[in-house]
């Protein structure tokens, strides 16, 4: 995954562990999230489905704001809010915000030159013409692509997966998709320690360097082996829900409870978005 | 390929949700039929495999490297229903889980790889395998092609969704609100990653493991290619976890309309405007006025124009006006936009025939 996402894309050298580095990106994201569910932190307190909810209509306010003081404010809003849910800035600067400024940041970068309108700067030698409307329009896509993926980020890293996935059933998700949900979930993990060990087991055996066909021909094969041992898992699954009583039915469990914390967060929200309409329909962008 | 939050209107984001949610409930629906079957496992666990892939860094010639998405292979193995849900769960987890793609824009990705991508793959590879044996190469080849040209359709998908965001969605100052570059930078920037590289790994992705397939599970495509053969004797209770649709009554009329839609340019060898399709401001150029006096039996024109249409020719400004595209050739634009009216033509009818067919079938007794 090359693209704009929570995991770490340093660069590792060498094909094996290229392949190695990815995976394990992947694996301590997961652990990391993990830990940071159980902190004792504000956000942590909150039911999973207000959580859920919540993280919608913010990224939803993201999304529709017309005003970039509208949209960095809730940016540091987000901030504040990994700060009070003990989600270490750090984290956030390094998981989400570098790779928002290296992906979107990139891709916004021409937008300064490319988008018509007045000239505010021209760049010496080159004499390309920086434009106002072209500056808005790039700090607009950053911003909203920085404050959606920290949302989204703040929630993930402060609600355990699980707890998430029975809140979707609050959305009106089907049953099964949840079900269907949380076993893809568990078995990317299985997949994904499957391919870390196949690497792993090749990386010891390796000698000398590979040529570019082979490494295609072995990443292929890598896959071939993956793609045959999730077929065999499929059918081992299956019969070990029917010999635990699978007959067709999804149930999922709901046990989530709402305490006056949860009903004062949402009318915290109701109160934020309001006021965010408000101020862009006052015009103070 | 991921759109990210921000990228995309509300409106847009609204608008592609409208169009994947049908598919997906569709989807749905068709795969609960099978759900006593191991297809609730085979989803989760072929779901979590597409997962995996789109993490391999596959070499390419050139010194770089590329992911596939895995379209063509979940489309083989899968058929069309069941893999346009194993793709969209996989894009929910990466999305919620990695933040690979937005939550917003969480439609429009299942609209590009799950729905028209694996759309594309599985009828290109059933047009290209047909009745193959099951250890022939026209197999892998047509695995490989289906997977080249479903990401690319599907990256095309994703283009033509930037390249709107500035025409439509920008402020009175001209400031693009969303993505900013306009279609004839959307689509080549897009395109060419895709064409190139993306494209290149995910055909080497799609083969390569139908080519596993042959030698590991050949039961498999087996199956696949058995449900792929007899169209009429399909059974959604088959075990079979490609999920079978009776398409062979449309195969037909689909083609002729996709010959009719590449035929569409021929329009344009016609001269002058059809009758009663004037514009307000043909009534304005005298060249035109003489043209409509003549197809009107040389009655007597109105001397200005008409305040009625003055009125009403502004209440509504076609997105595609007279089927040409900036920045296409006009004959090109011609036949995009054939294909345009004729795809949401045959999605309405679609959307309207699985509402009815849903009341019917709820009315019926038993």
């Amino acid at each position: 995954m090359s693209e704009q996402s929570f995991l770490d894309h340093s660069h590792q050298r060498g094909f094996l562990e290229c392949q190695i580095g990815s995976l394990l990106a992947a694996l301590e994201h997961a652990s990391r999230a993990e830990r940071l569910a159980q902190a004792p932190g504000l956000l942590q307190r909150f039911d999973p489905r207000v959580r859920l909810i919540a993280m919608l209509v913010l990224i939803g306010l993201v999304v529709s704001t017309h005003s970039l003081t509208t949209l960095y404010g809730l940016l540091a809003a987000a901030a504040l809010m990994a700060f009070v849910s003990r989600v270490p800035l750090t984290i956030l600067a390094r998981g989400i915000w570098l790779n928002v400024l290296l992906f979107t940041g990139a891709l916004a970068l021409p937008a300064i030159f490319l988008v018509p309108g007045d000239s505010v700067f021209h760049v010496p030698l080159l004499g390309w013409a920086m434009t106002m409307q072209g500056l808005e329009s790039a700090a607009f896509l950053v911003g909203r692509a920085l404050t959606a993926a920290t949302f989204a980020g703040l929630t993930i890293l402060a609600t355990p997966w699980p707890h998430l996935l029975k809140a979707l059933r609050t959305l009106g998700v089907p049953a099964v998709m949840v079900v269907i949900l949380c076993m893809t979930y568990r078995y990317i993990f299985l997949l994904l320690q499957s391919a870390l060990d196949m690497f792993e087991a090749r990386r010891s055996r390796q000698v000398g360097r590979l040529t570019g066909a082979e490494k295609r021909h072995m990443l292929v094969a890598n896959a071939g082996v993956l793609l045959s041992k999730s077929l065999h898992l499929a059918d081992e699954v299956y019969l070990a829900m029917q010999s635990r009583g699978y007959r067709g039915e999804q149930h999922a469990l709901l046990e989530f409870r709402m305490a006056p914390l949860d009903w004062t967060a949402l009318a915290v929200l109701l109160a934020i978005t309001s006021v965010a309409f408000r101020f862009q329909a006052w015009g103070l962008g | 390929m991921h759109i990210p939050d921000g990228y995309l209107s509300p409106a847009t984001c609204a608008a592609t949700y409208a169009a994947t949610l049908p598919f997906l409930a569709v989807a749905l629906h068709k795969v609960k039929q099978q759900l006593h079957t191991r297809m609730v496992p085979l989803l989760a666990v072929f779901s979590a495999f597409s997962f995996v892939v789109m993490m391999f860094n596959l070499p390419l010639p050139g010194g770089t490297t590329g992911h596939a998405v895995g379209l063509g292979i979940v489309a083989v193995v899968l058929g069309p229903w069941a893999g346009m849900l194993a793709i969209s769960i996989a894009l929910l987890i990466q999305a919620l889980f990695f933040g690979d793609g937005g939550i917003s824009t969480l439609g429009a990705n299942c609209l590009n790889m799950g729905v028209i991508g694996i759309g594309v793959a599985w009828l290109l590879y059933r047009a290209i395998a047909a009745n193959a044996s099951v250890d022939s190469p026209r197999r892998v080849v047509a695995a490989a092609l289906a997977g080249y040209v479903a990401i690319n359709v599907a990256a095309l998908a994703a283009s033509v969704e930037f390249g709107v965001q500035p025409l439509w969605f920008h402020t009175d100052a001209g400031v693009p609100l969303y993505a900013p570059y306009p279609l004839e930078i959307a689509i080549p920037a897009m395109l060419i990653g895709h064409l190139g590289l993306a494209g290149i790994a995910e055909a080497v992705v799609s083969g390569g493991l139908v080519s596993w397939l042959q030698r590991a599970e050949p039961e498999l495509l087996q199956s696949m290619a058995a449900a792929a053969s007899s169209d009429a004797n399909t059974d959604a209770d088959t075990d079979s976890p490609s999920a079978s649709v009776d398409w062979s009554p449309m195969r037909k009329l689909l083609g002729l309309l996709g010959v009719l839609m590449v035929l569409a340019p021929l329009g344009q060898l016609a001269s002058g405007t059809a009758w009663g399709e004037w514009g307000a401001e043909d009534f304005a150029d005298p060249q035109k006025r003489d043209e409509i006096a003549a197809a009107s039996r040389n009655d007597p024109l109105p001397a200005g124009t008409p305040e009625g249409l003055k009125q009403l020719g502004t209440l509504w400004n076609a997105p595609i006006p007279d089927y040409e595209i900036p920045f296409l050739p006009r004959t090109v634009g011609y036949a995009f936009s054939a294909m345009l009216g004729g795809g949401l033509t045959l999605l309405l009818w679609l959307g309207f025939g699985w509402v009815l067919g849903g009341r019917r079938r709820r009315s019926s007794p038993g």
